[in-house]
């Protein structure tokens, strides 16, 4: 395949991206965000509109009008203890507050950053130095140290601020630092510094913009607090000076009339709060709208287990189950389809499988195949929303799993059949002993005694082949090698002998060595046992060693299935023939491996007829119409292609 | 007549362990423990080996991303680690590298054209117009569509942003590039593209390869020489056709044993 040919049938991958609503109009989805920037924009309007409003002279005092109330004709809202309009002062010293609140956060945010940014990304002593530095600042409480600073400097609103200011820095400082250290590290930086950029560019251009996000959201959320301390420092007579009006000075005037006059000090508070509010109200939106973590969804529940349509439904057009219904597995149309905006994602759609006791099954697929999401299902293990099963069954010993109840499927979960995840690190608790996690399920299931339950986990470990299994049941996950935690994983999943045991890419993430052996104890295992086995692995090497018979899945569907042996020497199906001719085979060097050109598609715009003829070398006009059906091509070998049997 | 480009001289690299609060400090751990390799010019070295033989810390090393601890290292007789301190950017025009996460190696907030023009203007000086002129060309050196170039890395598939990877090592126009697992992250089919893309791209532009990677099979397509790595050290390194048919070491040995073969077994 020539590379301009690879290059036409290569289309952008997805372009949904594009069409996402910007950062902005995200935020105004958010109704309280919205609700606090226009709170907020109100009130900046009015102050920023200050010096071109009609309002009395902020400063000018008139004892003979002193003490107004609200309401009073060419005083809206009344006049203080001296007589000045308290509608001029208030709209005067919001303009103050603010603009000293912004101004704080800003300055703090840029020196906190500059410090964060530059102890992570030259850490060593520089780092030490400045976080130290940066660690004694936060020793002392906060507002002692403004009021120290304060009473260092002397009173008055900029001293106020430089106080504020360098109260605030050390938190930017670790936050930046913090956030930039896990990218200082990343591939991307070390890439920007092959490319030739300095060390200046790579902080401003490849750094900053990724701590970005960070850094604004944590300047909304401080301003509201910078213009409270500003506030706090000016109330108790270190901030602004008489006769200069700021909020919190206001307040402080206001105090000792309360009795009297409550509505000097009432109306500054109440300028306060909203203030406050907005500020927050917009930042805790911003904070939705930029943190990954959140974005992803973070904040979406998922249901106990994955939501599915009535069996009703789900069975339509099914034919009676028969034999299927005595087998420990039976699949039969399944469709789990994952609702993701306004696309549906038809993720699997429409797998038929079987497996007979004791017997090893493999499914074979690339990422996005399907093949993660069909194991998925069977134990409703699948993260709805947005995941949800909408048709077919899965039949345990007859029993549909998809309609059981919850506490039904936790009984099964474990008990009856039980998996083996990728990545054991991240599978096994790491904060409990490995004996005490096997003990756990063999309790939870089997009602057996601490101690009894402790003395099977250890024999378990030892039939895992763990060296020294008395004393490793004592150890914690991080403890063991990569290949002892898989083991261990196996070990949970043996611990209530289950009659299938699904395993998804269980070596996937070990090395060659110990992968050879986690697989041949896999094997030995079942055998011993009798327990049936879904496999799932991208490697077919991996499956020759386990699998009697293998599923090779694309988009979402089954294309060919038979015994092992048969569907790698002898693949019907182009899919599985083209991407047999992909895999490098040790010991044949002059064979060259063949790419298949393109890309799966996305399972969102799966193409009519088979989803594979975009990219087929065999493809015919035909094969882009209507249902194309799994057919036999041996006796136990099938096919979903029209054109198996075409010369 | 061999022409050595690369040449590694009982390179070591040591990392501090951790001191504790009491007690002496624990002794430093040897990642790379003595290597010396020649590499010649215009082919391909696989380096194989599992997780922690210190096989990408080598490759860091090579790259000048990493200082030697011990040993001499060089580039055309020139030493890396004295070029990466003092002349940084002749380094990387002559050497380059692909890393193993396709996506992890391309800031998410640059588009491609950034990403491809930065090496183009910090290390070839070239203005606006022949950045672009040039992007383009790499874009379609790679087999992407140039208009892509103004998009960001997300917008990608693994396979697309490892070309986007590679494109950025050839943007420098380095002759050597040292990939680090560059196609285990990807999907066979496409794992079998970018094979395929990087040997045209060897023959078109005699490029030097240095090809890390845990798996044999990859390694034995791709590779003309062949070094087994194991705690740090090579233990057996023999031209490919050779190595995998006649293993001398015991290490070797044990890897193609472990080698699993899409041929269906013999026997259970």
């Amino acid at each position: 395949m020539s590379a301009p040919a690879l290059n036409a049938t290569m289309p952008a991958r997805l372009s949904y991206p594009r069409d996402r609503p910007s950062a902005f109009a995200r935020l105004t989805q958010n109704r309280m965000a919205s609700f606090g920037l226009l709170l907020l924009s109100l009130i900046v309007v009015v102050v920023v509109a200050a010096p071109i409003l009609p309002l009395a002279p902020p400063h000018v005092a008139n004892v003979a009008q002193r003490l107004r109330p609200p309401l009073t004709p060419g005083h809206f809202l009344g006049t203080d203890q001296v007589g000045r309009d308290i509608l001029s002062r208030l709209i005067w010293g919001t303009r103050l507050s603010l603009a000293v609140g912004v101004f704080a956060a800003l300055i703090a945010s840029l020196i906190g950053s500059a410090i964060g940014l530059l102890a992570a990304f030259r850490g060593g002593w520089i780092d030490t130095l400045l976080m130290r530095g940066i660690d004694m600042l936060m020793a002392f409480p906060y507002l002692l140290l403004a009021l120290a600073i304060v009473a260092a400097l002397g009173p008055g609103l900029v001293n106020a601020m430089i106080a504020i200011t360098i109260v605030n820095v050390p938190f930017f400082a670790r936050g930046v630092r913090g956030a930039a250290l896990s990218i200082v590290r990343t591939d991307f930086m070390a890439a920007a510094r092959l490319s030739g950029l300095s060390d200046a560019r790579i902080v401003f251009w490849e750094l900053l913009p990724n701590v970005m996000p960070g850094i604004v959201i944590g300047l909304s959320t401080t301003i509201g607090w910078m213009i409270l301390e500003t506030a706090g420092l000016s109330f108790l007579g270190l901030g602004a000076q008489p006769p200069q009006a700021d909020l919190g000075g206001m307040l402080g005037e206001g105090r000792n009339l309360l009795q009297v006059a409550p509505h000097v000090a009432t109306i500054p508070g109440l300028v306060i709060l909203l203030l406050a509010i907005g500020i927050n109200l917009i930042g805790d939106g911003l904070r939705d709208v930029l943190d990954p973590k959140l974005k992803s969804g973070g904040l979406a529940r998922t249901h106990a287990r994955t939501d599915a349509v009535s069996l009703e439904e789900r069975s339509k057009g099914l034919p009676l189950p028969g034999a299927a219904a005595r087998l420990p597995l039976a699949i039969r149309g399944l469709r789990t389809h994952f609702r993701i905006g306004r696309a549906i994602y038809a993720a699997v759609d429409g797998v038929d499988m079987a497996i007979a006791p004791g017997e090893s099954v493999g499914i074979v697929g690339e990422s996005g195949s399907g093949k993660t999401v069909t194991a998925l299902s069977i134990l409703g293990l699948v993260a709805t929303p947005p995941g949800r099963i909408v048709g077919g069954e899965i039949l345990h010993y007859g029993e549909e799993l998809a309609s059981a109840t919850l506490s039904r499927l936790q009984e099964i979960r474990g008990r009856r059949i039980a998996y083996v995840f990728q990545d054991p690190q991240s599978t096994l608790n790491p904060l409990i002993r490995i004996g005490e996690q096997i003990a756990e399920s063999i309790r939870r299931h089997q009602g057996k005694s601490a101690a009894e339950a402790m003395r099977l986990a250890v024999a378990l470990l030892e039939s895992v082949h763990i060296p020294d299994p008395e004393h490793k049941a004592n150890a914690y996950p991080h403890e063991l090698s990569g290949g002892q935690r898989q083991r261990v994983g196996i070990a949970i999943a043996l611990a209530n002998d289950p009659e299938l045991i699904i395993a998804d890419e269980p070596t996937t993430a070990l090395d060659v060595t110990t992968q050879a052996q986690v697989l041949k104890l896999l094997n030995e295992l079942r055998r011993e046992r009798g327990a049936a086995l879904l496999f799932i692995s991208h490697d077919f090497g991996v499956i020759a060693a386990v699998c009697d018979r293998v599923h090779v899945m694309y988009g979402g569907r089954v294309v060919e299935s038979g015994p092992v042996a048969e569907v790698l020497e002898r693949p019907r199906h182009p899919y599985t023939q083209r991407l047999l001719a992909c895999v490098p085979e040790l010991g044949r060097r002059g064979r060259q491996v063949t790419p298949i050109p393109g890309l799966p598609p996305s399972t969102d715009a799966l193409p009519p007829g088979c989803a594979f003829a975009p990219r087929c070398h065999r493809a015919a006009p035909r094969c882009s119409i209507g249902e194309i059906t799994l057919d036999a091509v041996e006796s136990d070998h099938y096919a979903r292609c029209i054109r198996v049997n075409d010369a | 007549m061999t022409d050595i480009i690369l040449r590694a001289d009982a390179v070591v690299r040591e990392f501090p362990r951790g001191r504790r609060l009491f007690g002496p400090r624990s002794p430093a751990l040897r990642a790379v423990d003595g290597v010396s390799l020649a590499i010649n010019r215009g082919q391909t070295i696989g380096i194989v080996g599992e997780s922690g033989c210190g096989k990408s810390t080598l490759a860091r090393m090579m790259v000048g991303l990493l200082e030697p601890s011990a040993g001499r290292l060089e580039i055309d007789g020139q030493s890396i680690p004295a070029l990466a301190r003092h002349d940084r950017r002749s380094l990387h025009r002559r050497v380059q590298m692909v890393f193993q996460d396709p996506l992890g190696s391309l800031n998410p907030r640059k588009t491609v054209r950034e990403i491809l023009a930065a090496p183009l203007r910090a290390l070839h000086g070239m203005d606006r117009t022949a950045c672009n002129k040039r992007v383009a060309e790499l874009m379609d050196l790679v087999s992407l569509r140039a208009d892509f170039a103004d998009r960001y890395p997300h917008e990608f598939s693994g396979g697309q942003s490892q070309r986007i990877g590679i494109a950025r090592a050839l943007a420098a126009q380095a002759e050597v590039i040292v990939l680090d697992e560059p196609v285990s992250a990807l999907d066979v089919s496409v794992q079998a593209q970018v094979l395929i893309l990087l040997a045209e791209l060897q023959t078109r532009l005699g490029l030097t390869y240095i090809f890390i990677s845990h798996d044999l099979a990859v390694v034995e397509t791709i590779a003309h020489e062949v070094a087994v790595m194991n705690h740090g050290q090579i233990v057996e390194q023999a031209p490919a056709e050779r190595i995998f048919a006649d293993p001398q070491h015991e290490y070797t040995r044990l890897l193609l044993a472990s080698a699993l073969r899409a041929a269906p077994r013999s026997s259970g």
